[in-house]
C-alpha cells in the first residue's frame, strides 16, 4: 500500500479496496519498524490517527468524501495542532501542548486527512540538515550517514521512507525545496500569502511560507488544494481563489518558455549536479519547451540579504519564548532577569542564538539602516531582477541545491557553509515567490533537486510542468532501499 | 566587520541570552563570520531603491470590531510554568 | 535668574472599541485576570494579529478633529524589549510613518489668552498587561487583560510654558476625544494618562534645557502638581549648581515629590523595525469621507452654535460645553423644557452644585435631563414657583419622584386662583395698616421696594405656593395704584 501515491490511495479508499482505518494502520506500523532508525517523528499521535480515520470511513461510506478524505499524513512540528504537543524542533517547547490548531491543520483535517504525527525538524525551522534539532538529527533514507536536509527533514525522510504518504513543510529560504531534493521527493514552496500561517510557529514572518511534500507533482497539487485559502487570522494572507491544480497538470508543455538563471550556472557549480539538471533540462526540450537564458544580476547577493532579514524578524519572534507564559523555565530564577536569560540560553540550542543574536545586531541603533534597510533594499533589487526574467519567460529553472546530501556531522562547526546549502532556493522567499523542487537523475546513488520557480501565484504551471516531467521519467520514482 | 567579546556581551543582553565564558570566543569568531558574509550586501549600489518589507504589494486588512473570543483561562493556561489565581507568576519585579 | 518652562505632553488615551486592536477579546475593565487575554493576547507560538477597523477610524477621527494631516500610508512597528506585562517580547506601535500627523488645539486660559499648541503626531498602538505586586510568595502575578487594549498617542510639541497650559491642554485633548467618542476618558481606569516632558532654561535662550519624563499622571490635578515639583526641583538643582539629567521619573502624589525611576535607567534600545505580520495602513478618500460623515460635533463648534442658538454669553457656552455629557445634558433640557435660559441657569445652577457637593459628575446625576426639563416645564406654567422648584429638585435629587409626583405629593401647586389670592391680600392688608399708611405715603419709586414686605407676608401665609406675579398685581391694585 505505501507504495501507492496519494492519488491512488484516494482511489482505492473510493473503490473501498481497503480502509482509511486500515491504510492507518498500515502507516503506523511502519513508522514503528522504521522510524527508529531515520528519526523523522517528534511525535506519533497514533490514537488520534485512528478515530481520524474511523470519521474518514464513515464519511467515505457516506459518499461525503474529496480526494484527501482519509488519507493519512505528517505534519512538521512547526504546526500548532491542539491537544498535541508542539515542540517546534526545540527544548523550549519540549512540553507545550498547543491548545488550539493552525489553520492548514485544520483545513486538512476538514479535509479529511489522517495526522499521523508530528514531524522532525531543524530548531524552529533553523537549519539545513535537520541537526539543529533538539530531538536529534534525522537521518536520510537514502544512506543514514547522511542528512537528509532541512529544516523540513522529518517530513522529507518520513516521505521518501513511505511512512507518511504526504507531510506539510514550511519554507523559509529553502526549508521545503533542499530536502526534498536531498531525499528525491517533490516539495513545493507556495507563493508568500497562498497558505495561511496562523498557527505556523514564525521564523521569518516575511519568509515563512508552508507547502506540500510529497512523492509527486499530482499528490502535491492535491495536497495543496486542501492546504491553501485566504486566512482572516493572517494579514498577510492573499484574498485570491485558490487555483485548481489537479486540471491543467497535463497540459503539453510545447512552446513553454523556461529560463536558465546564468548566475546559478556559472558560478561554483558542481559539475556532477550540472548534469543532472542538463537531463532535466534535456527532458524539457523534448517536450517543446524553449530554454532561454536569462540574468538575475543581484541574486548573488540573496545569501548575504537573507542572513539579515530573516535573523532580525527571527530575533523579535522568538522573544515571545521567556518562560512566563508557557515553554522552558529554568529553576529557581532568583530575578527577573535571570528568568529571562537562563531560561531562554537553556531552552534554545546554538544555531538558534546565533541567530537570535545576528538579528538583534542588525536591528540595534547605528546598525538598522546598514543591515536591515540595505537587506531590504537588495531584497526590492532581487524582486525586481524576478520581474524582469519574468517578461521572458514562464518558469524558471535551476538546480534546488548544491550538492547531495552531505554527511552527519561535516557542515556543524561551519555555520557560513552550511547557509550556503540555500544558495538557489533564498532568492524564491525574497521574492516571495512560488518554487518547487522535483527529483532529477541521482548521482552516486543520491538524490538530486532541479528546482522549478514560477512567478507569483503560478503554481498550477509549476505544477504542469513537474507533472510532465513526472510522466515521461522515472527520477521520482526511486526508492531507497530497506524500506 | 569583526565583533569583540563587549559587542557579543551587550547584543547578548539585549536578546536576554545568557553567554557562558566558555562561549564568547566562539561565538564573536562565528558571529563575525557571518557578518562577513552579509558584508557582501555593501558591493551594489541601493540608492534611490524603496525597502521592501513585504513579498506581496497589499494593503492591511481591517476586521469589524466584534467580541469573538470568550473566556478560555484554564485551557490557555494549562502551559504555563507557574500560575497561581488565574495570574502568571514571575519573579518579583521591582519598580 | 528668570525662568522659562518647557513642557510637551505625552497622552495615551485609550480608545472606545469592543475588542482589542489585533485581537477579538473583550476590553471591558475590571474583569478577572486573564480572562480577556485570548491566544493572540498571550503570544502563543504561532498566532498573527488582525487589526480592527474601529480603533483605526478612532485615530483618523481624532485626526480629523486637531485638523491634522492624516496619512494615506501608516506603518506598524515593533518595539522590542522583555517585561512580563509584554507577552510578545514588543509592543506594536507605530514609529517612523504615525497615521495622524501634525495638527493643533487651542486652549484658553483663565484670563482669557488664547493659544495654540501643536500636536506633532498621533499614533496607534497596542497597551500592556498588568504587574500585579501583592505577595505571591515574593512574586509578582502578571495580568494580560489589558494587554492588546488599543491606545492612541497623543504627542504634543513642547508649546506649553507652565503646569496651567499643561493642564489645558490635556484638558483640552480630553474634551476632544471624549466629544468624538473615541474615549471614555476615564482617568481612575487608566483610559487617559499622561507623561510631561519637563525642563527649563534661562529666559531668553533658545536652546532647551535638559529634559526628564514624568510617567502615568491619572489626574488633571496631579499634573499641575507634579510638574510644578519638577520646575522647581530642576531651577534648585540648577541654582545650586547640579545638573538636570535625563531621565525618566515617577510622580508620587502622596509625598507630592517625582522620584528617579531607576529600575528603567538603563539604556534602551528599542529596535524598531515594520512588523512584518502587518501591511501598511492605507486611508483612501473614501475612508476619509466615511469617517467625516459619522464625525460628532466639536467642542469648539458646539461652543459657538450654543451662544448663537441659545443666546448664550460666552462665558456660559464654555460652561455648558466642558464636556461632552453637560452639553448634550443642557440641550436635552432646553429641547424638552423649551426655555434655554431657564435650563442654562439650572444646569449651572442648582444641578452644578448638587453634584459638586457629592463629587459626581453629570453622568452620574440621581436627576436626568429628561426629569430636570419636567421640573422645567412645571416652572413655566406656573405650577409651581421657581423658589418651590428647588424644594422638588431637592426631593427630585433624593429619589422621591418626578416633578409632578413630588408636587402632587407634597401639595406644591401654585394657587394661582385669583380669588384666594385676593383673600389672602385682603388679610395681610388689613392686618398691616401702618405698612399700608407708610406705603401710601412713600415716593412713588420707594415703593417697588415696600412692596416686598406684602408680598413675603403672602407667600408665608401660603407657603410660598401663591403665584408672585399674581400677589404683585393684586397687591399693587389694592394698595390704591
Amino acid at each position: 500500500m505505501h507504495e501507492k501515491t496519494l492519488a491512488e490511495l484516494s482511489a482505492g479508499l473510493q473503490a473501498g479496496d481497503f480502509s482509511s482505518v486500515e491504510l492507518t494502520r498500515h502507516y503506523l506500523d511502519r513508522i514503528g519498524r522504521l522510524d527508529p532508525q531515520l528519526n523523522s517523528f517528534i511525535t506519533v499521535t497514533a490514537d488520534q490517527a485512528l478515530v481520524q480515520a474511523e470519521a474518514a470511513d464513515a464519511r467515505i461510506a457516506a459518499g461525503e468524501a474529496g480526494s484527501l478524505t482519509g488519507i493519512p499524513l505528517a505534519h512538521k512540528d512547526i504546526f500548532c495542532t491542539e491537544g498535541i504537543r508542539t515542540s517546534c524542533g526545540s527544548k523550549m517547547l519540549e512540553n507545550f501542548v498547543s491548545p488550539y490548531d493552525a489553520t492548514v491543520v485544520a483545513n486538512l483535517a476538514d479535509a479529511g486527512m489522517v495526522m499521523l504525527g508530528k514531524t522532525n525538524m531543524d530548531e524552529f525551522a533553523m537549519g539545513s540538515s535537520n541537526e539543529t534539532s533538539y530531538y536529534g538529527p534525522v537521518r536520510n533514507p537514502w544512506n543514514t550517514e547522511c542528512v537528509p536536509g532541512g529544516s523540513s527533514g522529518g517530513s522529507a525522510a518520513a516521505v521518501a521512507a513511505r511512512l507518511a504518504p504526504v507531510a506539510t513543510g514550511t519554507d523559509t529560504g529553502g526549508s521545503i525545496r533542499q530536502p526534498a531534493a536531498l531525499t528525491g521527493i517533490t516539495g513545493l514552496k507556495p507563493t508568500y500569502g497562498r497558505c495561511s500561517r496562523y498557527g505556523m510557529i514564525a521564523f521569518a514572518s516575511s519568509l515563512d511560507q508552508a507547502g506540500p511534500m510529497a512523492r509527486t507533482a499530482e499528490d502535491a497539487a492535491l495536497l495543496l488544494g486542501g492546504m491553501a485559502g485566504f486566512d482572516g487570522r493572517d494579514s498577510t494572507s492573499a484574498e485570491r481563489a485558490v487555483d485548481d491544480y489537479v486540471s491543467g497538470l497535463d497540459a503539453p508543455l510545447q512552446g513553454l518558455r523556461v529560463g536558465l538563471v546564468r548566475e546559478f550556472m556559472e558560478n561554483d557549480l558542481d559539475g556532477a549536479i550540472a548534469g543532472s539538471a542538463e537531463a532535466v533540462i534535456a527532458e524539457l526540450r523534448r517536450q517543446g519547451a524553449e530554454i532561454v537564458e536569462i540574468s538575475l544580476p543581484n541574486v548573488h547577493l540573496s545569501v548575504s540579504a537573507y542572513y539579515v532579514v530573516a535573523p532580525a524578524e527571527c530575533s523579535s519572534n522568538l522573544s515571545r519564548f521567556d518562560g512566563v507564559r508557557y515553554g522552558h523555565r529554568c529553576e529557581n530564577p532568583h530575578d527577573l532577569e535571570d528568568l529571562y536569560k537562563r531560561s531562554r540560553s537553556e531552552g534554545f540550542g546554538v544555531e538558534v542564538k546565533r541567530r537570535i543574536m545576528i538579528g538583534t545586531y542588525a536591528l540595534s541603533a547605528g546598525f538598522y539602516d546598514a543591515y536591515y534597510i540595505k537587506a531590504q533594499k537588495v531584497r526590492q533589487l532581487i524582486a525586481a531582477d524576478f520581474r524582469a526574467a519574468f517578461e521572458q519567460v514562464d518558469v524558471i529553472a535551476s538546480p534546488t541545491a548544491p550538492g547531495t546530501a552531505f554527511r552527519i556531522g561535516q557542515k556543524t562547526d561551519d555555520p557560513v557553509s552550511m547557509y550556503l546549502q540555500d544558495i538557489y532556493t533564498i532568492a524564491v522567499n525574497l521574492a516571495g515567490l512560488p518554487g518547487m523542487s522535483i527529483p532529477a537523475p541521482q548521482v552516486d546513488g543520491m538524490p538530486v533537486g532541479f528546482q522549478l520557480i514560477g512567478n507569483l501565484f503560478d503554481e498550477a504551471r509549476l505544477l504542469n510542468v513537474a507533472h510532465r516531467i513526472q510522466s515521461e521519467t522515472d527520477w521520482h520514482r526511486q526508492t531507497p532501499e530497506g524500506v | 566587520m569583526s565583533l569583540s567579546q563587549d559587542d557579543v556581551e551587550k547584543i547578548a543582553h539585549l536578546a536576554r541570552l545568557a553567554v557562558a565564558p566558555d562561549e564568547g570566543a566562539a561565538l564573536s569568531r562565528d558571529l563575525s563570520n557571518i557578518l562577513d558574509l552579509v558584508a557582501q550586501m555593501e558591493t551594489v549600489d541601493t540608492g534611490g531603491v524603496e525597502p521592501m518589507a513585504h513579498p506581496l504589494e497589499m494593503h492591511q486588512r481591517l476586521r469589524p470590531d466584534e467580541v469573538t473570543e470568550t473566556d478560555q483561562r484554564e485551557r490557555y493556561m494549562s502551559n504555563a510554568p507557574q500560575a497561581e489565581n488565574g495570574l502568571f507568576l514571575v519573579p518579583r519585579v521591582i519598580e | 535668574m528668570q525662568w522659562e518652562t518647557v513642557i510637551g505632553l505625552e497622552i495615551h488615551t485609550q480608545l472606545a472599541t469592543n475588542s482589542k486592536i489585533f485581537s477579538g477579546s473583550p476590553t471591558a475593565f475590571g474583569a478577572e485576570p486573564n480572562t480577556q487575554a485570548n491566544l493572540v493576547d498571550l503570544a502563543m507560538p504561532g498566532v498573527l494579529p488582525a487589526l480592527n477597523r474601529r480603533a483605526v477610524e478612532f485615530a483618523v477621527r481624532f485626526g480629523r478633529a486637531i485638523e491634522a494631516h492624516v496619512a494615506e500610508r501608516s506603518v506598524f512597528e515593533r518595539k522590542n524589549y522583555f517585561y512580563p506585562d509584554l507577552p510578545k517580547g514588543y509592543q506594536i506601535s507605530q514609529a517612523e510613518l504615525p497615521i495622524v500627523g501634525r495638527g493643533h488645539v487651542e486652549i484658553v486660559m483663565d484670563d482669557g489668552e488664547v493659544k495654540t499648541v501643536g500636536v506633532t503626531r498621533a499614533h496607534l498602538e497596542e497597551d500592556a498587561g498588568k504587574s500585579l505586586h501583592e505577595d505571591f510568595h515574593g512574586m509578582t502575578g502578571i495580568d494580560l487583560n489589558r494587554a492588546g487594549t488599543p491606545l492612541l498617542e497623543i504627542v504634543s510639541e513642547p508649546d506649553m510654558r507652565s503646569a496651567k497650559e499643561a493642564v489645558a491642554y490635556a484638558r483640552k485633548i480630553h474634551q476632544i476625544v471624549t466629544y468624538i467618542g473615541i474615549s471614555d476618558g476615564n482617568m481612575q481606569e487608566g483610559s487617559f494618562r499622561c507623561d510631561a516632558n519637563v525642563s527649563v532654561r534661562p529666559k531668553g535662550q533658545e536652546e532647551l534645557g535638559t529634559r526628564t519624563e514624568l510617567k502615568n499622571i491619572n489626574s488633571f490635578r496631579f499634573l499641575e502638581r507634579a510638574i510644578n515639583y519638577e520646575i522647581e526641583r530642576q531651577i534648585d538643582l540648577i541654582e545650586d549648581g547640579g545638573r538636570v539629567v535625563q531621565e525618566t521619573r515617577l510622580y508620587d502624589a502622596n509625598k507630592d515629590e517625582t522620584r528617579s525611576m531607576r529600575s528603567k535607567e538603563e539604556a534602551n534600545d528599542y529596535r524598531y523595525f515594520p512588523d512584518p505580520d502587518l501591511l501598511p495602513v492605507v486611508i483612501d478618500q473614501a475612508f476619509m469621507d466615511a469617517v467625516t460623515a459619522d464625525m460628532p460635533e466639536l467642542p469648539d463648534v458646539r461652543r459657538a452654535r450654543f451662544q448663537a442658538q441659545y443666546d448664550l454669553s460666552p462665558v456660559d457656552a464654555n460652561i455648558l460645553t466642558a464636556t461632552r455629557a453637560t452639553a448634550d445634558y443642557f440641550e436635552a433640557v432646553a429641547e424638552v423644557s423649551g426655555d434655554a435660559r431657564i435650563a442654562a441657569n439650572w444646569v449651572m445652577g442648582e444641578l452644578a452644585a448638587a453634584l459638586n457637593k457629592e463629587g459626581r459628575d453629570i453622568e452620574q446625576s440621581p436627576v436626568d435631563a429628561q426629569a430636570l426639563a419636567g421640573l422645567l416645564v412645571r416652572i413655566r406654567d406656573n405650577t409651581i414657583s421657581g423658589k418651590i422648584a428647588k424644594q422638588v429638585f431637592e426631593a427630585m435629587w433624593s429619589g422621591e419622584g418626578t416633578a409632578d409626583e413630588v408636587i402632587e405629593a407634597k401639595g406644591l401647586k401654585q394657587i394661582t386662583d385669583t380669588g384666594a389670592i385676593e383673600a389672602l391680600v385682603d388679610e395681610v392688608i388689613a392686618a398691616n395698616p401702618q405698612q399700608v399708611d407708610n406705603y401710601r405715603n412713600a415716593e412713588p419709586e420707594k415703593r417697588p421696594k415696600m412692596i416686598g414686605f406684602f408680598v413675603g407676608q403672602i407667600m408665608k401665609k401660603s407657603q410660598g405656593k401663591a403665584n408672585p406675579q399674581q400677589v404683585n398685581a393684586l397687591l399693587r391694585e389694592k394698595l390704591g395704584e
